[in-house]
């Protein structure tokens, strides 16, 4: 049973080294200068063993999985 | 000694000899990979986490083969070597200076691994400064072959050993000037950002 | 018991639907000193408050609607709710104004800093914190020294307030970047997770209330929520300050009731010095309007949503017909893109591009305007904070209501005729 999973970035700590974008492109592409658009939504179940490889991958840890938050503004 | 257990002797010592020898190559290969992936420096095809996943890869093979290199070394009785020197460095009764400085590459070197392992508990400033270390590590790896190798008279081991260090300068050089070049960059750079970029928003970086 | 109850029937105060409430109703120009102050609003007693008492007045800030007024609009009473459920929390009062078109908290705090301090001292109470940090321009710094050391020998305050001046730089203002600021000295947003309420300043529970906010809290706990709602819409209760730029006959820091129309409240500044032909609502972060179909509106976010814009940090900036509304707009986002933290690649890159396209199309020099329309969706929403998206908005909202420049500059003219510029760009900084 996969619970939804989200794929986020920090984009504070991205460099823009692309490595994500060769391992899931299905879900990731560059941006004109090189840095990751993910798309929305949850990760499907048959790409999670990508998604976890480009957060194991990245190298300035900024990729990270998550299942998504109760929706409620932050303060 | 008896026949046999010369040959056994002389079978570990073969076997810590070749084992040494690839493990300057894994090493020397680990390094330059680890060079290219930073800098970006790689065949056009070859996609980035390529040269990242080789790095781990291959670093993953260095630790098994310096496994064998050191157990035929301490399990060697024709030499005394002893346990606590495989990893203090410089207490081997037995040509001190060459072992330690072995000694002192596998502990620089298990530093770098053992934070690579743990990365994402440390996080990447903490990961980033203890990975400098691989570039003491190396130098004392070449020089413990240097002094604790015997073979550099064969032909092909020289080459092996000397082409070794070419590419690992030549690497550490490409990074020296990737970083001078980026240093010296006035805001930012058209096209691709990597390792640039980094550079230019370094003194902004937050200490988190 | 209801601790309001206590100052109500002590001092009346101002009349439920009299205004200004938060700056003095005469003309001077220096502070209200602390007697004076307490004159006019009456005392706050807020040193020792028990928990049912904290709670209390949450409610009652809850029950007023109280919204932010730094430009988000987030409900008050959440974020205060929120730091008070945690340990050892500490309040920042917010008047850095990063925004150079923005003088409402500087005036604010020149004119009625014990108002402010009231409010940031009352909100360290109601969460539970011993220190309250106020960060504001360094042009009003001496004012809030003497007032904070007036309170301290006064004795009256349990909490510590300590004063700092805020760093020049637009982002300086965000939440974030103003505990980062406080804590490291570095005046930059940071990555969320995790959020401020819960860890922020010191790894501690941290409410950051923009000084307005918590001015307008200092009364609300005086008067009551039914007081507070008196003015303003139902949606947006209350009084806001505005400042009125441009091409006004008597630029200004007003307050209004939220929901007073645009109209009205530009004649609060004198009127328009020319014909005007848009204004700039909200801030740099904000969106420009056509002049025609935003008098009528009454100036809120409610109001003014129908157009595409808010009342954001509370700016009008009235662009007369001789000006060049995209000149004007390229000039503010090369500011914006100048302004980038340089953290995030798509602010960093991203706005710089598009700082470039918009100069070229305010130049009538060649320029492609897919191009600069495909940076816009690359860059929103994909920075640490909403830098980007602002200076996004913003460049949107022209595009959107300088169309016909947009035709004239691609054929090589433009009938502006005014030299001198209208919105407020600092210089450019030297890197």
């Amino acid at each position: 049973m996969t619970a939804g999973r989200r794929l986020l970035v920090d984009p504070i700590a991205c460099d823009g080294r692309g490595l994500c974008a060769e391992i899931l492109p299905e879900l990731i592409t560059l941006d004109d200068w090189g840095f990751p658009i993910i798309r929305d939504g949850d990760v499907p179940g048959q790409l999670t063993a990508e998604a976890r490889e480009a957060v194991r991958v990245c190298p300035k840890l900024a990729l990270r999985l998550e299942r998504p938050p109760k929706a409620s503004p932050r303060p | 000694m008896s026949v046999a257990a010369a040959a056994g002797s002389q079978g570990l010592w073969f076997v810590s000899r070749a084992s040494g020898l690839v493990l300057l190559v894994l090493f020397s290969a680990v390094l330059v990979l680890g060079v290219a992936a930073r800098t970006g420096a790689a065949p056009r095809q070859w996609p980035r986490f390529v040269s990242v996943e080789l790095h781990r890869t291959l670093a993953l093979f260095l630790v098994a083969f310096l496994a064998l290199h050191v157990l035929t070394a301490i399990l060697d009785p024709y030499v005394s070597i002893g346990w606590a020197a495989t990893v203090l460095p410089f207490t081997s009764g037995y040509r001190t200076l060459a072992i330690g400085l072995g000694t002192l590459a596998v502990d620089l070197g298990g530093a770098v691994l053992l934070t690579s392992v743990a990365r994402r508990h440390l996080g990447f400033r903490a990961w980033r400064a203890v990975h400098w270390l691989a570039y003491l590590s190396w130098p004392a790896a070449f020089a413990h072959s240097l002094t604790a190798g015997n073979d550099l008279g064969i032909w092909w081991v020289a080459v092996i050993e000397w082409g070794c260090a070419a590419a690992v300068t030549t690497a550490v050089l490409a990074r020296l000037i990737a970083g001078i070049r980026h240093d010296t960059s006035s805001g930012p750079p058209a096209g691709q950002p990597s390792a640039a970029f980094e550079r230019v928003t370094e003194r902004e970086r937050t200490h988190r | 018991m209801r601790h309001t109850t206590d100052s109500r029937q002590r001092h009346a105060g101002p009349a439920a639907d009299q205004l200004p409430r938060l700056l003095p109703a005469d003309s001077g120009t220096g502070p209200a000193g602390l007697g004076e102050h307490l004159a006019r609003y009456g005392p706050l007693r807020s040193a020792g408050l028990s928990r049912p008492q904290r709670e209390a007045l949450i409610d009652e800030v809850d029950r007023s609607g109280l919204a932010g007024r730094g430009g988000a609009g987030f409900p008050a009473a959440r974020k205060l709710a929120a730091v008070a459920a945690g340990h050892n929390p500490v309040v920042v009062a917010n008047g850095t104004e990063g925004e150079p078109a923005s003088c409402k908290d500087k005036v604010l705090l020149a004119r009625s800093p014990q108002l402010v301090l009231d409010g940031a001292v009352l909100a360290a109470e109601i969460v539970g914190a011993s220190q309250a940090v106020i960060v504001v321009h360094h042009s009003v710094r001496e004012i809030v020294d003497a007032a904070a050391a007036e309170r301290t020998q006064a004795g009256a305050d349990r909490v510590r307030i300590r004063v700092m001046t805020a760093a020049d730089r637009f982002v300086a203002g965000e939440a974030s970047a103003v505990v980062h600021w406080i804590g490291d000295g570095v005046p930059t947003p940071t990555r969320k997770p995790p959020r401020i309420s819960e860890r922020g300043l010191g790894g501690r529970p941290t409410l950051v209330h923009n000084v307005e906010t918590l001015a307008h809290l200092a009364l609300i706990a005086r008067y009551g929520a039914p007081w507070f709602r008196a003015v303003g819409t139902p949606a947006e209760p209350g009084s806001m300050l505005v400042t009125i730029l441009g091409a006004v006959n008597e630029p200004c820091v007003c307050e209004i009731a939220i929901g007073t129309s645009v109209q009205e409240t530009l004649s609060l500044a004198g009127g328009a010095s020319a014909p005007l032909q848009a204004l700039l609502l909200g801030g740099y972060y904000g969106s420009w309007v056509d002049l025609a179909a935003a008098q009528a509106l009454p100036f809120s976010s409610e109001g003014l949503a129908v157009l595409g814009a808010g009342a954001g940090a509370g700016l009008i900036a009235a662009l007369p017909q001789d000006a060049c509304g995209l000149a004007e707009t390229a000039r503010v986002v090369r500011y914006l893109a100048d302004e980038s933290a340089r953290q995030c690649g798509p602010c960093l890159f991203g706005l710089d591009a598009i700082a470039g396209e918009l100069q070229r199309l305010a130049e009538g020099s060649t320029s492609d305007l897919s191009l600069l329309r495909r940076w816009l969706g690359q860059v929103d929403g994909r920075g640490a904070c909403s830098h980007p998206d602002g200076a996004v908005g913003l460049v949107r909202s022209a595009l959107d209501v300088f169309k016909p420049e947009l035709g004239q500059h691609a054929q090589g003219w433009c009938r502006a005729t005014r030299m001198a510029n209208v919105l407020p760009v600092p210089p450019r900084r030297q890197p």
